[in-house]
């Protein structure tokens, strides 16, 4: 059986993904068994149109990133958004809070309207091209990415979690982060991070996107129970689900 | 016979961001060369207008996936200093241990995995693990002694959670500190190996020295990563991290979408040398001696010994670290408050990311909300230093095979182990 060639590609982000790849330590090499990088910039010279996957770490900024992006799809048999950046755009979407002008303004100064400082509005990959697999999470967990590629290699149809991080947090024994008084997102938020950020102190900022079909309603009874409002459910929301928006 | 050629790099590869090379020759002479930073910016300064005190960390650790930690704690000692918020010294420790995790972290990627394989000949480290596997083993090794010490510490890899104005949400426990001292005992045999390593490989860095100024943190008694002034190599001067606009001279240029920076001369450098040269003569014994086998002497001005100026600090951190973990633990560890009632004010913080000295300055109003922010990115600092090499390295080695011209301008551009996330994010080389 001849290797899946996989190859990287990198837009608006901090690249912190791709890091977390490095992260996965020895079983890089095991995954090595499986699959062939055949391009992957922050690791390799190497470079090829050639690829079978293409992984897409970033938000979409700019009107050359998109025809890049495109030309990616064409050539990909499969595309996988990797990270928050990618999958939902991330804390890239607090620019759109924004006008264009302020903020390259803000910024720049008086050299804002250089034409190399363009920039319009945050899109995650799945509004410019067709997504296959989602990775979320900001970053992502080095686990749920080892799984995915070694299905694909393998053949198999990936799954993850469509459940709220309240499942994992409780599994943990952590104190409710609304006992404390905060505003927490994991009633909505899409588990398979390990609820980290509860487990050290945290509330969820819900970087890995809403689950499929959020329970607003036990959202609400939650908020209610603690005396929050829908605003201050918002507030948090926007730290990386800007463009997120259910009622 | 009329000889014209170009290198054209589009996206220098094993760095972290985009950047591009571009060479024009003819007749044995350099026409023209230029870095480029093409990244695509991401304006977190005016992202962050708006958003509370206590989110502000979390935001801005996303800068950079690889300097986050040290974005972490530029923000929340900026949020501290604009509220006058004083920190226990347990907290102050920790900071620092998280710090060092990674600056190993770092460091251990940026010579192992992106660095070696211009020593050792080849276009990635994946070759390298059929060549050289005892050498790859022992980077891994080093490279998730870095993790597991920002995890203990700062609970996740990358993009810490516990680290926030006032303390800490989390502190490690007695025993994960005891685990995170035995991992870095163990590792000291595998630091020595990579010395090895590397002692055989120097003299694969070109010889070429250009002096420029240095600029880092500066601490009268210590190695500093996170306290101290802003110093220079060119002047006695110790200048407040408030002042740093004043040192960082940020101007535009077209080239990049990077603001690009200069003081006394036309660029500085910053990072793992620029600290060297400020600060050597305080490394631990350890470390000094790593210096000693290298020949790394202050004033060492060869851009390519940014690498062993890296070693020699993967050594100081180890050496240091072992002894704030035992200072913790004689202490005994207690949980940390961190309830701040925001007040309105401005700060500033300063921090040494593993590439360079980091700066970040806010304003917030009496709620606590941002209403300005300024990033000054390490790599930002170096951009203008990196063309000024690119102007005297590129004549020196115009008669060499083209392959050879591009291999050394990218290897120059790598050795300062740029983030161009950061500084947008940047590194292409075009021969053109």
């Amino acid at each position: 059986m001849s290797k899946l060639k996989v190859a990287f590609f990198d837009f608006a982000c901090c690249e912190g993904c791709q890091l977390q790849v490095y992260n996965l330590e020895e079983e890089i090499i095991d995954l090595l068994e499986l699959v062939e990088p055949v391009e992957w910039r922050e690791a390799m010279s190497d470079q090829s149109d050639d690829y079978d996957v293409a992984i897409i770490e970033g938000s979409i900024t700019r009107i050359e990133d998109e025809q890049r992006l495109k030309a990616i799809r064409e050539k990909a048999q499969v595309l996988i958004a990797l990270g928050a950046c990618a999958t939902t755009g991330g804390v890239n979407n607090l620019k759109n809070n924004f006008d264009m002008q302020d903020v390259k303004e803000c910024v720049y100064g008086k050299d804002a309207n250089m034409p190399h400082l363009d920039t319009y509005p945050t899109k995650a990959v799945n509004e410019v091209v067709k997504v296959d697999y989602m990775i979320p999470g900001c970053p992502i967990n080095i686990k749920e990415f080892s799984y995915i590629v070694r299905c694909l290699a393998l053949g198999k149809e990936p799954k993850i979690p469509d459940y709220a991080v309240c499942v994992e947090c409780k599994m943990k024994e952590n104190v409710c982060r609304f006992e404390y008084g905060e505003i927490c997102l994991g009633p909505i938020t899409r588990a398979g991070c390990d609820a980290k950020c509860p487990s050290s102190g945290m509330w969820c900022f819900g970087c890995r996107g809403f689950v499929d079909n959020p329970n607003v309603n036990a959202a609400k009874d939650v908020m209610a129970e603690y005396g929050k409002t829908h605003d201050d459910l918002r507030g948090k929301m926007l730290l990386f689900g800007s463009k997120q928006e259910f009622e | 016979m009329t000889k014209k050629f170009n290198i054209s790099v589009n996206h220098v590869t094993r760095v972290e961001g985009h950047g591009n090379i571009r060479l024009r020759a003819s007749d044995g002479k350099v026409e023209h060369v230029e870095w480029q930073v093409p990244e695509a910016p991401r304006f977190f300064e005016a992202m962050v207008r708006g958003r509370s005190f206590e989110d502000i960390q979390t935001i801005v650790s996303r800068i950079c996936g690889i300097c986050s930690v040290t974005h972490s704690l530029a923000a929340i000692k900026g949020i501290e200093d604009a509220m006058g918020i004083k920190v226990s010294k347990q907290t102050d420790k920790l900071r620092i241990l998280c710090h060092y995790g990674e600056q190993v972290e770092s460091h251990s990627l940026h010579v192992g995995y992106l660095v070696a394989p211009d020593l050792l000949g080849q276009k990635s480290v994946i070759p390298l693990i059929e060549s050289h596997p005892d050498v790859v083993k022992t980077v891994i090794r080093l490279h998730r002694l870095g993790n597991i010490w920002m995890e203990i510490i700062g609970g996740r890899m990358t993009h810490p959670i516990t680290l926030k104005p006032g303390g800490f949400t989390a502190i490690p426990s007695e025993q994960k500190l005891l685990e995170l001292k035995k991992a870095m005992e163990d590792a000291i045999p595998d630091v020595k190996i990579l010395i090895e390593v590397l002692l055989s490989l120097v003299d694969k860095f070109p010889a070429f020295d250009r002096d420029t100024e240095y600029i880092a943190l500066n601490h009268p008694d210590y190695y500093t990563f996170y306290h101290g002034d802003i110093a220079s190599t060119d002047t006695d001067e110790k200048v407040p991290v408030h002042e740093f606009e004043r040192v960082a001279n940020e101007y535009v240029v077209p080239q990049s979408t990077a603001k690009w920076c200069k003081w006394h001369r036309d660029s500085y450098a910053v990072g793992a040398l620029a600290r060297f040269n400020q600060n050597a003569e305080k490394l631990m014994p350890m470390a000094a001696e790593t210096a000693k086998q290298f020949g790394l002497t202050k004033g060492a001005c060869n851009p390519y010994l940014n690498n062993v100026a890296q070693v020699v600090e993967c050594v100081q951190v180890v050496e240091h670290g072992l002894q704030l973990i035992d200072e913790l633990l004689t202490t005994g560890l207690k949980p940390e408050p961190v309830k701040v009632e925001p007040r309105a004010g401005e700060g500033v913080g300063c921090v040494e990311a593993p590439r360079g000295i980091l700066f970040h300055r806010y304003e917030f109003d009496e709620k606590g909300l941002c209403t300005k922010a300024n990033i000054c990115i390490p790599t930002g600092q170096n951009h203008a230093n990196i063309q000024k090499d690119f102007e005297a390295l590129a004549p020196q080695i115009i008669d060499r095979p083209q392959d050879e011209i591009r291999l050394l301008l990218e290897m120059l551009v790598r050795s300062y182990d740029p983030c161009i996330s950061c500084s947008t994010h940047f590194l292409d080389v075009e021969f053109v």
